[in-house]
């Protein structure tokens, strides 16, 4: 059975496209995630799957209801945690989980089980104001909140950006541990490198989705051998591989360069086409593609992209 | 527990923890009060004059001593010529000068008239002519007992019965206007402001897709500050009675069953603000333009309806401060029962259903 389903929907704010005729499917239980950039219209898609936006065309489909005319049973059923740090600050880590499972009318001893793993991490922490946590430890109480009912559908916009790399891997394995117990986790990041953790991933830009598959499906539909490059001056070395004719693609990832080739790929005429231009210390290894070179080749094939 | 009553909870929580907030709720009535009581009043008590007395007999010693012996006159200065009135007006410490002709007693037993002149400083208009009233009473009043010792034929007795507030105290006359200022500003400003701030911080959208009804999240927001706004009403009452000496004429329940009345009526004037406004600074701004210039304004509380333009007379009747400060009057200074204030209860009924129903259909189940 599908969780969600989405067909065609489209929404716009004033003169701003955010959403352009999306169409997908999530299955039940399954980890879900959508990867792109800010403004590529994850929170939209998001607030259409919470009911709390109607989309303009299209239709969706939630657990089996519309999220239009059926929001009132449909928001017994999902937790969702918007982006934004949305607990009360004023109110200390007890006071606000006790709040959540309250007006979702269950208590925090009734689904403990659930959220032990997360809560475990700041309950000796409880009696502090929520304001006065650090960025982990508020995702892990808005995380712990948006359980606490024990919710069918978890939508998660964002819930690791900001967050220190330590507690995005915990976090991530928390996750896994949820959809361990039944539940369908929806959940958008701008890092790339947390789509290999989802299923299935939505690659989104400009409110467009570029590609849905697997993370590893996706990584071997990168079909070209790339390279990494580096040399002592990477800004040069940067400019002349994106002047060189035959190069197709060049970005700049941590120490090294990412670069694609078109036709055959020789190193020689490479390295002479360097010479010449009086980069003479480059360096060259054969990387494997990650999700991130995939976006960037769906995104220069979806438009002509002129850096 | 109960979905209702956690978020009711949760709501004083918000009230007690933050501080301003407390000020605002409990600080600012009292000071309020205690400001319009003390310090804006437009009584006269020891007002400055001088006397010029250039007749210096007993008639006009007595008259003297009558005027500074009521409270409302202190002796400044004694001038012993004309040309000195200038110059304490100009040194701005002196707001009367009396001025008895010469050889008054002796004009006023041989023409049976005689003058005495009464100069104020009108840079102050309402004033000066409170205290010329004033003297020109004592005057008078010292000039009838003359008559009643000699027989006259023919005379025409005023006799002044002030019903309602035999002493024209300015409290009898600002009270039931702060009243229905400080509730207005407390359960409209603060309603609106703490929806707004969910809006803000972004909860809004949590508590909008939990189970909780719109309508559940909206009177959890709202019924703290019925309980609160109602304290201040009564806090209200006590420091009248108690502090000012105001007497309640009428039903004290009756009394306070109207503040409860207007007190809903703010609240849903402080929800309708909130669902058209995004931020605080907006709701907060809006809700003191809004209500409380139209509040001190054309209430009533400060100038009265009946001498303004028709125009401005007609937007009185839209004020909800306006008939509600008629009904305290009604009830704490005449003592009617509700028969009295029926007519405008059923304004105020009228206009808080109004508002309820507007305010609620405005209210979002969503994020736009």
């Amino acid at each position: 059975m599908q969780a969600i389903v989405a067909v065609n929907i489209s929404k716009h704010f004033g003169e701003t496209q955010a959403l352009k005729d999306i169409s997908f499917e999530v299955n039940s239980n399954e980890l879900f995630g959508f990867i792109g950039p800010d403004g590529a219209g994850k929170t939209t898609l998001f607030r259409i799957i919470a009911s709390l936006l109607l989309s303009e065309s299209g239709s969706v489909s939630v657990m089996g209801l519309n999220p239009a005319s059926e929001y009132k049973v449909l928001r017994t059923k999902l937790g969702y945690m918007p982006g934004r740090f949305s607990l009360y600050p004023d109110l200390t880590v007890e006071e606000n989980l006790k709040f959540y499972a309250t007006i979702f009318g269950t208590t925090i001893s009734e689904n403990y089980e659930l959220i032990k793993d997360i809560y475990s991490h700041i309950e000796p922490f409880k009696k502090r104001p929520a304001g006065k946590l650090s960025g982990g430890m508020k995702q892990k109480l808005a995380l712990s909140c948006a359980l606490i009912h024990k919710p069918e559908l978890l939508i998660l916009d964002e819930p690791t950006t900001g967050v220190d790399a330590v507690s995005r891997k915990e976090f991530w394995q928390m996750l896994k541990r949820l959809q361990g117990q039944g539940i369908t986790v929806l959940v958008s990041t701008p890092y790339m490198d947390e789509a290999a953790l989802c299923d299935r991933v939505a690659l989104i830009q400009k409110g467009s989705i570029l590609s849905i598959d697997t993370p590893q499906n996706i990584i071997d539909a990168y079909g070209k051998p790339l390279f990494g490059l580096r040399a002592g001056n990477m800004y040069n070395l940067l400019l002349k591989l994106k002047e060189y004719e035959n190069c197709s693609s060049a970005h700049l990832f941590g120490q090294y360069i990412h670069s694609s080739f078109k036709g055959k790929f020789s190193r020689e005429e490479l390295f002479s086409y360097l010479n010449s231009n009086r980069i003479n210390d480059a360096e060259i290894i054969e990387v494997t593609p990650g999700i991130e070179d995939c976006f960037m080749q769906l995104m220069e094939h979806n438009e002509p992209v002129s850096i | 527990m109960n979905k209702f009553w956690g978020f009711v909870i949760k709501e004083f929580y918000h009230i007690f923890r933050d501080k301003r907030t407390m000020l605002v709720l409990f600080g600012m009535p009292v000071v309020m009060m205690l400001l319009f009581g003390f310090v804006v009043t437009n009584e006269i008590k020891d007002a400055r004059i001088a006397i010029l007395d250039m007749s210096n007999d007993n008639t006009t010693r007595e008259i003297t001593n009558k005027i500074l012996s009521s409270g409302y006159f202190q002796l400044q200065e004694r001038l012993s010529s004309d040309k000195e009135i200038d110059g304490v007006f100009k040194k701005g410490n002196v707001k009367e000068v009396i001025v008895f002709d010469r050889n008054f007693e002796k004009d006023l037993y041989r023409k049976g008239i005689s003058n005495v002149q009464l100069i104020t400083d009108a840079s102050d208009a309402n004033q000066a002519k409170m205290i010329a009233e004033y003297t020109s009473g004592i005057i008078r009043n010292y000039g009838l007992t003359l008559n009643q010792e000699q027989n006259l034929p023919f005379k025409i007795n005023t006799e002044y019965k002030m019903f309602y507030n035999p002493e024209l105290k300015g409290v009898y006359m600002f009270v039931p206007g702060i009243m229905a200022m400080i509730l207005m500003l407390v359960s409209a400003l603060m309603t609106s402001i703490s929806i707004v701030r969910e809006k803000e911080m972004g909860t809004m959208e949590v508590l909008l897709v939990s189970p909780l009804r719109p309508i559940q999240i909206v009177l959890g927001k709202v019924m703290p500050y019925v309980f609160l706004s109602f304290i201040n009403a009564v806090v209200i009452i006590l420091v009248s009675l108690y502090v000012f000496k105001l007497p309640i004429q009428g039903s004290i329940v009756l009394l306070l069953a109207e503040c409860f009345l207007f007190i809903v009526l703010a609240l849903s004037i402080g929800i309708l603000i909130s669902t058209v406004t995004a931020n605080q600074q907006v709701a907060m701004l809006f809700s003191m333009v809004a209500l409380m210039l139209p509040t001190m304004l054309l209430s009533g509380f400060i100038y009265p309806v009946e001498n303004m333009p028709l125009i401005l007379q007609g937007l009185c009747q839209l004020m909800p401060p306006k008939w509600f400060i008629e009904i305290v009057k009604g009830i704490m200074l005449k003592g009617g029962g509700l028969e009295k204030v029926w007519d405008e209860t059923l304004v105020l009924l009228g206009m808080t259903i109004l508002l309820l129903t507007l305010s609620a259909s405005k209210f979002k189940k969503r994020l736009e």
